[in-house]
């Protein structure tokens, strides 16, 4: 378990000053100038050795992607944009980071952007965070006021940070999706290739990172790659913000380390689940778009990268979903496919015209009110969409459905005999809802 | 280039080709719904997916991936890409269904029926039945004009028609409202498109979402015969497609021509076939006691042979801007038998003098040359109302280079940005000196593109000396001492389709004979006995005095009306003609239907004239009279060729000594939509001068 003098966001719950005074107390902006004296390389192969992979849910490695950013400008300049755009369902850290430490995130755009040789770093908030959005702000002005970053501030190298709003569109959290919303045109993903790294922003060289991801980069460079490697398993190193929603005893977001196991983390910080382990149904572990893992499966989990790609989900943004035996799982998947089916953007066939087709399915599913060969329909409506898309919300939406009839099938088969045997001669059926 | 190998063959190909020319170039063929060569790429229907080998392990949109995007094996083997595997073929088939699963079966009654992509590929890749059980989505079809009906619970969302109207036409009307399932193609406000390349998104769209309003449920695509043409609404001649059946034109269509029109077509030439149906002159008249009575050739032909012979010489001869060179030269033919010399094609003072060489009066750059330009100036043209597809090559080549474009003339909405230096003579004075930012750009460019427009050069109030300034300036400004070698900037753009044609054959003023608006004055003095309109309709025709007027011609327009005698003739679709466009480009029309009623072919008009006048021209039928034509212009044996004008001939127009102080240059099209009287005689267009004009609100 993480000890306390591991973790990096030492105000995560608020109780401290998120001011640049007190940020300054608790660390940040402390040998800044150093780190960004000893150049673009060795920052980059700092970030590298570190291990550090992207927060965001996909996991690449960071260190890794800015490398691909252009050695020398070609005269375009280069941007650092980072994604604060959080909606994934069950997600909640970036939110905390921006309310509570800003100034992480401030300090890690000015190195991140010093290893990749930006000026400019783009920070796009979600729609709906307004009040922090406003507290960004507040502390990029702090910054500027204190010379810590603008034009000839005292760490020697200009950045200029612009906090851009969203308008509340899930699909704006894909990163060209972002690119598009941010040059104020609709959000849809673009077509890869051209990667961002190549021509992104205004078609200039950008890097786009999760907000935590750039956040934790200057206590990597502080305490040194060594130390956040020592922390978790191989491939999956660090420290990491996990957030617990659902049906345990107290829901929290919080720091651990990767690599401990799924039961540990939710004795330890969430007291347990609700009515205990047994009442234990499923688990979605990172975010709505992981398939969803059974209860008993998730006894034995290792919370990384890995650990739950071993259980055939995914470790996502670390955004567990908890759910105890009192959930109707087939309706739990309906509302995250009618999720999807809203945010979807429309511009590829297989997603805008796959999404409502599962979810009207699912609808049905509900209520039981569908045939059991629907079952491996909807399952090959899944895999049509899957990798077929522009950008990876089909996957997304795929998932789930995948997930839910790989470890529910008895569920879905036996709401769907309950349904048929409870109907009378003339086709009337009592609802399930009404049982 | 680079090699790549498509389903084990290896070809070699440009390393910037998307993987599904590369496929094309290895005879793979790829189904497409989004994908348009023309357009840019959206990759969103995701029907072109294939399998690669040195890229993503997933299948890939061949449309937007390069070869050079996928990487080469370990030991340096070329990359694979595969069109045929299980992977693609389940990829495809999934696409197919998604995209039927909320198309309406509707093909029995849906325009698009037998020319549809998704009918086509879903023959191919669709399973035979579906597999979703519910309600397809409904979708409230859209007003977006007159021309093109919506039916949007058929929409597949490519998107082909956002991207022609944006980036084509250059209009930012259309886009996709909405998102995910909800999403909708529409005209931001429901409003009519304002495009006059509008019509072109009808043949864009892979389904019958967007259909042609005016021909909506009169035939299908297999009982039409198929003809192909040249159109003649303009001076740009587009490559068309005439469909009849019967006796009827049923629609006209684009056929590609990249020297020309690529494959867009304008409104008035996709639109205007129910004009070749109303106001048909389909026997001959004549005015009897000041009206005009139906009558036989015969006698029509005697009555005509009669005036002639009784006015000596004193016979002028005016075409109009349909009129092919057969008719012209035949009448030209018939007018040197009785020694008149009186012939002209070009409209009213016009500064193209019978004495300038061919450079100067044809559009020397070519329009494909257009795209070589590095430099615009447009002397009074309003080149979308006059040449709407040479406008849409003009900003292609802005799109692409973003080359400077100035504008003498009217300030007009012409879909790209450019310099608005005046309006009239004295700036093209300035320009022509250096003088001023745009003079600079021009003095120093290599390849500088003068077009000058009919209203520079013909000033009916002015005189003529004014065109001709006109043209020294325009040729001056042309053959400047930076230009490149070989190029030819001089670009005169007619906007009538016998014009080049006309001046060719020498349709002018010789022996003695004076212009069309001197003609119309002698026969208002009562000096000229018999004026001739060869579908000359844009003329004062109150000002003929009491002359004796023979319209021959196609519709009941302004010269039918002022007529003796009526001899009713073909239109481009009822006959074979040899038009010359803008370019100086020799193309004939191809006869798809019979003329109604009467109506004979023109040349065979002035053939029978002749006779019934005793001086038979020495031709029986159109070889032979196209083989007297070829041999006196040689030129026009060569169909589809330019024969090009020397910029040596320019180089002397310039050095004229220029006497106008001061003259305004207008447009000469006021109307788009009603520019010639078979435009005027259609209904369709009509009620698109009406919308342009703001008379009539969008219906509906």
């Amino acid at each position: 378990m993480l000890a306390d003098k591991d973790r990096i966001f030492t105000n995560l719950y608020g109780q401290h000053d998120w001011r640049l005074e007190g940020a300054r107390a608790r660390g940040s902006w402390v040998g800044t100038k150093e780190f960004l004296d000893q150049g673009r390389d060795w920052i980059t192969n700092e970030v590298k050795g570190s291990g550090l992979r992207g927060r965001g849910g996909a996991g690449f490695p960071t260190g890794l992607k800015w490398s691909f950013m252009p050695k020398v400008s070609d005269g375009r300049p280069h941007y650092l944009l980072v994604n604060a755009d959080e909606s994934e369902p069950g997600t909640c850290k970036d939110r905390e980071i921006l309310r509570h430490d800003p100034h992480h995130l401030i300090e890690g755009c000015l190195i991140a952007s010093r290893a990749m040789d930006a000026h400019l770093a783009f920070i796009y908030v979600r729609g709906e965070f307004i009040r922090e959005r406003q507290r960004l702000e507040e502390a990029v002005q702090e910054a500027y006021d204190a010379k810590l970053i603008g034009k000839d501030n005292i760490h020697g190298w200009d950045l200029d940070i612009i906090v851009h709003h969203g308008a509340g569109a899930y699909i704006c959290g894909e990163e060209t999706a972002l690119m598009e919303s941010l040059e104020g045109k609709k959000g849809q993903p673009r077509l890869k290739p051209p990667f961002p790294a190549g021509m992104g922003v205004y078609g200039n060289p950008t890097t786009v990172n999760n907000v935590e991801s750039i956040a934790v980069v200057p206590e990597i460079l502080r305490r040194g790659a060594g130390w956040f490697s020592s922390i978790g398993r191989p491939n999956n190193v660090g420290t990491k913000l996990f957030m617990v929603s659902g049906h345990v005893n107290r829901p929290a977001t919080f720091e651990e380390a990767l690599g401990e196991s799924f039961k540990d983390i939710i004795e330890k910080h969430c007291g347990g689940i609700r009515g205990g382990w047994d009442n234990l149904l499923a688990v979605i572990p990172g975010g709505a778009s992981c398939p969803v893992v059974r209860g008993e499966d998730m006894m034995d989990a290792v919370m990384d990268f890995d650990g739950l790609r071993e259980k055939k989900s995914s470790f996502g943004t670390g955004g567990m979903i908890i759910m105890d035996k009192s959930t109707d799982i087939i309706r739990a998947i309906w509302r995250i496919a009618a999720f999807f089916k809203h945010e979807s953007c429309g511009q590829c066939t297989p997603c805008r015209e796959g999404t409502g087709w599962m979810m009207r399915v699912m609808e049905r599913m509900v209520e039981g009110r569908a045939q059991k060969r629907e079952i491996d329909m909807l399952f090959s409506v899944t895999k049509q969409i899957e990798g077929h898309t522009i950008c990876a919300l089909g996957d997304a939406a795929a998932w789930p459905i995948q997930g839910l009839i790989r470890n529910f099938r008895d569920v879905i088969e036996a709401r769907i005999d309950q349904y048929t045997y409870s109907s009378t001669s003339d086709g009337a059926v009592p609802s399930i809802a009404a049982e | 280039m680079a090699s790549i190998k498509v389903d084990g063959t290896l070809v070699e190909v440009p390393d910037y080709y998307t993987l599904m020319q590369a496929a094309e170039a290895a005879g793979a063929e790829i189904p497409r719904f989004c994908y348009h060569d023309r357009l840019s790429v959206a990759g969103n229907c995701r029907m072109c997916l294939v399998e690669v080998k040195g890229g993503p392990p997933k299948p890939q949109a061949s449309c937007a991936m390069a070869v050079k995007d996928l990487r080469p094996g370990p030991n340096g083997e070329p990359p694979e890409m595969f069109t045929n595997t299980p992977m693609v073929k389940k990829a495809r088939e999934g696409v197919m269904e998604f995209l039927l699963v909320n198309h309406p079966l509707d093909c029995p009654i849906c325009d698009q029926g037998g020319e549809c992509d998704l009918q086509d590929q879903a023959m191919a890749y669709g399973v035979d039945k579906s597999r979703f059980n519910e309600n397809k989505r409904a979708v409230e079809d859209k007003y977006i004009g007159p021309l093109v009906k919506t039916s949007m619970n058929r929409c597949i969302h490519c998107t082909r028609c956002v991207r022609f109207t944006t980036e084509v036409a250059g209009i930012a009307e259309m886009g996709l409202l909405g998102r995910g399932e909800d999403a909708e193609i529409t005209t931001y406000l429901e409003k009519a498109l304002s495009s006059e390349l509008q019509g072109n998104v009808i043949d864009l769209c892979p389904v019958g979402a967007l259909t042609s309003k005016p021909y909506a449920f009169n035939a299908r695509p297999w009982e039409l015969n198929k003809t192909e043409s040249i159109d003649v609404m303009d001076a740009v001649g587009s490559a068309i497609r005439v469909d009849s059946r019967g006796r009827e034109v049923m629609r006209i269509m684009p056929r590609v021509n990249e020297a020309i029109n690529e494959e867009w077509i304008s409104d008035k030439t996709r639109f205007v076939w129910d004009g070749l149906k109303n106001q048909r002159l389909d026997r001959p008249y004549v005015r009897k006691n000041g009206k005009l009575q139906p009558t036989t050739w015969e006698e029509a032909l005697s009555a005509v042979a009669a005036r002639i012979k009784k006015a000596g010489n004193k016979v002028g001869a005016i075409a109009g801007d349909l009129a092919a060179v057969e008719e012209m030269y035949a009448l030209k033919g018939l007018l040197a038998s009785i020694g008149s010399g009186m012939t002209d094609v070009r409209p009213a003072m016009s500064g193209i003098d019978p004495s300038m060489p061919r450079s100067a009066y044809i559009f020397n750059p070519t329009i494909a040359g257009i795209e070589e330009a590095d430099a615009v100036l447009i002397i009074g043209a309003n080149p979308r109302k006059e040449a709407s597809l040479i406008n849409a090559r003009i900003r292609k080549t802005w799109r692409a280079k973003n080359i400077p474009v100035a504008v003498i003339g009217e300030r007009a909405d012409l879909t790209y940005t450019y310099d608005y230096l005046g309006e009239g003579f004295e700036t093209l004075v300035d320009v022509a000196a250096g003088k001023g930012s745009f003079g600079e750009i021009l003095a120093k460019a290599q390849r500088p593109l003068i077009i000058v427009g009919e209203a520079a050069v013909s000033h009916a109030d002015l005189g003529k000396q004014v065109g001709r300034d006109v043209i020294a300036l325009a040729a001056k400004l042309a053959t400047g001492a930076n230009v490149a070698e070989g190029w030819n900037g001089f670009a005169l753009l007619h906007n009538a389709a016998s014009r080049v044609g006309g001046l060719d054959i020498g349709f002018v003023p010789h022996d003695g004979g004076v212009c069309s608006a001197d003609q119309i004055a002698l026969a208002g003095k009562g000096e000229l006995d018999v004026l001739f309109l060869l579908g000359a309709d844009e003329y004062d025709m109150s000002a003929m005095g009491k002359a004796f007027v023979v319209y021959v011609g196609s519709h009941g327009d302004n010269g039918a009306h002022r007529a003796d005698v009526i001899l009713p003739a073909a239109t481009y679709t009822e006959k074979s003609g040899t038009y010359v466009n803008t370019e100086g480009r020799v193309q004939q029309t191809a006869r798809s239907v019979f003329p109604p009623g009467d109506a004979k072919e023109d040349w065979a008009i002035f053939r029978a004239l002749s006779g019934a006048i005793g001086k038979p021209l020495p031709y029986n039928s159109l070889a032979q009279l196209r083989s007297a034509l070829y041999a006196e212009f040689p030129h026009l044996a060569n169909v589809d060729e330019i024969a090009a004008g020397k910029v040596a001939d320019l180089g002397k127009l310039a050095k004229a000594a220029i006497k106008t102080k001061s003259a305004p240059f207008g447009s000469a099209v006021a109307d788009f939509y009603l520019s010639n009287p078979i435009a005027r005689a259609s209904a369709v267009m009509g009620e698109c001068a009406a919308l342009a004009a703001g008379l009539r609100q969008a219906a509906e």
